[in-house]
């Protein structure tokens, strides 16, 4: 959550065909703006887990949680506080590297940082898997991006759980 | 069980075997299913969208389920206008549509249209079926879903194979409606605190007041309404939708309020310290700017409404009570029944008993026996004559515009669901067929339907319709040859550059002629052209056998007034000469102290701008 205006919003759905048209285009119809949003599976066969950043200030994100509530294909819904909560994200990098020196450069950023890897190297480039903090993705690629030149670049979204005992979990 | 044979058993086992609908291709599994069954009515109309439009004018008089069933491709996406209209307007209604077969869904195939996608966000919820197996719990759902908690309209998209398809369960159709995600709020501990709460405020306010909102008619609360407001002692005012509330001829009971609302309404929702909000969402039409909503700034707003994302969506709320309003309104009058038993908590310190009658008397229906100045009828004449012909279980449903405003203004509405009109999307071409709706759900009530020119001509083809199943209607059609409420907005905010809205030949010759459309559907009808022949004409159409006509040749420039000025606060108006006006011209402020309230009259003038006679100066 690197913005000041960006809130978390976990949602336990229905694994139906259209659920996520029915959430996205909720927001789209009523002008509230997404971030990021992943969907997977969660941990009951038939429900669908979605993490939500979406943008707004109190007022928009209590009326976007109240209108998520009110989609019927939508189970629960769960504001996830950062201060209560374990955000991940991952990103792929796939980096044009000029020479040997720059491709050990990268290597050494790599080793640096916990949960980041190589994934693939070809003679001009080389591809990076990172996972961690919003923040942290951000700082690691603007690091590697002064040593090789950022030719595309992949993330999956946030994901997001509540810390301890606390779930939306239907069990 | 075939497919066809499982929607026919649900729709009998739940009672709801009258439908509207039109055939094609994708259907024809199920009107060939229908054919020959007595138990179940299908009324043939002629456009889609009427199909829509009649399930929820038949839903809104009846209270139950309206049910409407078409092709698919256009006929699907003609009932979208009809879906949105029922969805902004909460109106329990379950539309299905045909679909071409399964193999062939998103190859573009003939009449294949995504309407799932077309109505996700005019329904509160759609489906498209792929398993025959879930035929009989989808359409279980979809009824369920669409009439309880706020409702609304439902969706379903029937392949054609799945229609004919055969379900090997062992019970086709489940016995109960299991659904985790949807639990229809009524009612909780915490409203009682809430109620608490408001009847503090309510009690201990100098003004307080009541909108009477369309929840109320749908959790049929007028009952309880009515003995809260004779209990407190306090005024309503009503919205749109809420008209028939309560009614109209109550001494508490101020009228409509809003952008066309009345002005002793605007005046009261502007000086109100205290605002009990009943089902009603706050939309645009009622608070104006919301930068002056509520009009005292410190105001207190108590809103009940069973749609939590109502609440605080539009305007801050101090005590939000989400809640079924008529177990609400239950609960409002056994905590007040209690306070008004014992003498320490029994005071209402409510001011508005003395000013109420001098407000319920200002401004009463005009009878304007002169023609107007063109030697056109005014058309407030036109809803003088049938307030006065209008009985208390006829229903009224009107189209959109001028005509719809003035009706809301005067006609005396004394029960829910005898007053039918598009509110949210604001449908032209609403009021035709959703009054075959009504009749068809009310058979011994008189339908009234109040119409423009321009709106009539939307779904005139209905006419075929009411003659073919002997359906009898009575259509006013206030004939001023213009699109009236547009060339009102033109004539006051664009300079009187009229754009496009005048239905009449460059010569002033008019099209149709509507007694020879009539005519031309077997139809009987009469045209209107002096004040005097109103009232004949109204009782002619009332004792007529089968749907009856009358146009009303009208005023053409005639405006309905008040209005408020686009983006202006609800104490603005438009006056009769198209000035800007405060409220506050017409009324003075309300007397806070006893000192203020000395001598104090309500009326401040009277000013000649509200007098009807400007039209013939």
């Amino acid at each position: 959550m690197t913005e000041e205006n960006h809130v978390c919003i976990g949602l336990l759905v229905y694994d139906h065909p259209g659920v996520m048209m029915k959430i996205t285009g909720m927001f789209a119809r009523r002008g509230f703006n997404i971030a990021s949003i992943s969907v997977g599976h969660s941990e009951r066969p038939g429900f669908s887990r979605i993490t939500i950043v979406a943008e707004g200030d109190e007022d928009t994100i209590e009326q976007i949680i109240k209108q998520l509530h009110k989609l019927i294909d939508v189970v629960k819904v769960q504001h996830l506080e950062p201060s209560k909560t374990t955000i991940r994200e991952a990103a792929l990098v796939k980096l044009n590297v000029r020479d040997n020196a720059a491709r050990q450069e990268i290597m050494t950023l790599v080793d640096i940082y916990r949960g980041a890897k190589v994934i693939d190297v070809t003679s001009k480039t080389i591809t990076l898997e990172v996972t961690g903090s919003e923040a942290k993705l951000e700082s690691f690629i603007e690091l590697v991006a002064e040593v090789g030149t950022i030719k595309e670049i992949a993330r999956s979204g946030v994901l997001a759980l509540i810390r301890g005992e606390e779930s939306i979990s239907l069990e | 069980m075939k497919g066809t044979e499982i929607i026919s058993k649900v729709l009998k086992d739940s009672g709801n075997t009258t439908l509207f609908g039109y055939p094609g291709g994708q259907i024809m599994p199920f009107f060939d299913q229908i054919y020959g069954d007595d138990e179940i009515r299908l009324i043939l109309v002629r456009h889609e969208q009427a199909a829509g439009h009649a399930a929820d004018g038949f839903a809104r008089a009846s209270g139950k389920l309206g049910v409407c069933v078409t092709t698919s491709g256009p006929g699907a996406t003609n009932l979208v206008t009809a879906l949105a209209n029922a969805y902004y307007d909460s109106s329990p209604v379950l539309a299905f549509s045909g679909q071409v077969g399964t193999h062939l869904i998103g190859n573009d195939a003939f009449q294949e249209a995504d309407v799932v996608g077309c109505t996700m966000s005019v329904t509160k919820q759609n489906y498209q079926i792929k398993d025959v197996n879930n035929v009989g719990r989808v359409f279980k759902e979809a009824m369920y879903i669409a009439t309880t908690g706020r409702p609304g309209p439902v969706f379903i998209d029937l392949p054609r194979d799945i229609q004919q398809a055969e379900c090997n369960l062992a019970e086709p159709i489940p016995e109960t409606i299991e659904l985790i995600s949807y639990n229809p709020r009524v009612f909780s501990k915490g409203a009682s605190l809430q109620i608490k709460r408001a009847l503090d405020l309510i009690m201990n306010a100098q003004y307080p007041i009541i909108i009477a909102g369309g929840g109320i008619v749908l959790a049929n609360a007028q009952d309880e309404l009515q003995e809260l407001v004779n209990l407190l002692h306090i005024p309503v005012v009503y919205t749109l939708m809420g008209k028939g509330s309560i009614p109209d001829d109550h001494p508490y009971v101020l009228g409509m309020l809003g952008m066309h609302g009345r002005k002793r309404s605007n005046f009261a929702i502007s000086e109100a310290d205290v605002i009990l909000a009943l089902g009603t969402r706050f939309s645009d039409r009622i608070t104006g700017d919301l930068a002056h909503f509520p009009g005292q700034p410190n105001a207190k707003i108590i809103h009940v409404d069973i749609d939590t994302a109502e609440i605080g969506k539009n305007v801050p709320v101090d005590v939000p009570i989400v809640a079924d309003l008529k177990l609400a309104l239950h609960e409002f009058l056994s905590q007040l029944n209690n306070r008004l038993a014992d003498p320490s908590t029994a005071t209402i310190n409510s001011w508005w008993y003395r000013w109420i009658q001098e407000l319920k008397d200002y401004n009463g229906i005009p009878n304007v026996t002169k023609e107007g100045p063109t030697g056109r009828i005014v058309p407030e004449k036109v809803i003088f004559e049938l307030n006065n012909i209008l009985q208390a279980d006829d229903i009224v449903v009107t189209e959109v515009g001028q005509a719809q405003m003035y009706a809301a203004h005067y006609l005396n509405r004394q029960k829910p669901r005898t007053w039918i009109s598009s509110g949210g999307l604001g449908t032209m071409g609403f009021g035709f067929p959703a009054g075959i709706g009504a009749k068809i759900a009310k058979p011994d009530s008189e339908v009234w339907i109040v119409a423009g020119d321009g709106s009539f001509q939307m779904n005139l083809h209905e006419l075929a319709t009411v003659k073919q199943n002997d359906i009898k209607v009575n259509i006013i059609i206030m004939n001023n040859q213009y699109l009236g409420m547009v060339r009102q907005w033109q004539e006051l905010l664009y300079d009187k550059r009229y754009s496009y809205t005048c239905l009449a030949c460059k010569d002033g010759t008019y099209f149709p002629d509507f007694l020879k459309l009539a005519d031309a559907y077997g139809l009987e009808g009469v045209r209107v052209e002096k004040p005097d022949e109103v009232a004949g004409a109204l009782e002619q159409a009332r004792k007529a056998d089968a749907t009856f006509l009358i146009e009303m040749l009208l005023e053409p420039e005639a405006n309905t007034l008040p209005m408020l000025p686009p983006g202006g606060a609800v104490s603005t108006f438009f006056s009769r000469r198209g000035e800007k006006k405060s409220i506050y011209d017409w009324f003075a402020r309300l007397p806070r102290n006893e000192s203020e309230a000395n001598g104090y009259k309500v009326e401040r003038i009277t000013p000649e701008e509200d007098d009807i006679n400007v039209y013939f100066e």
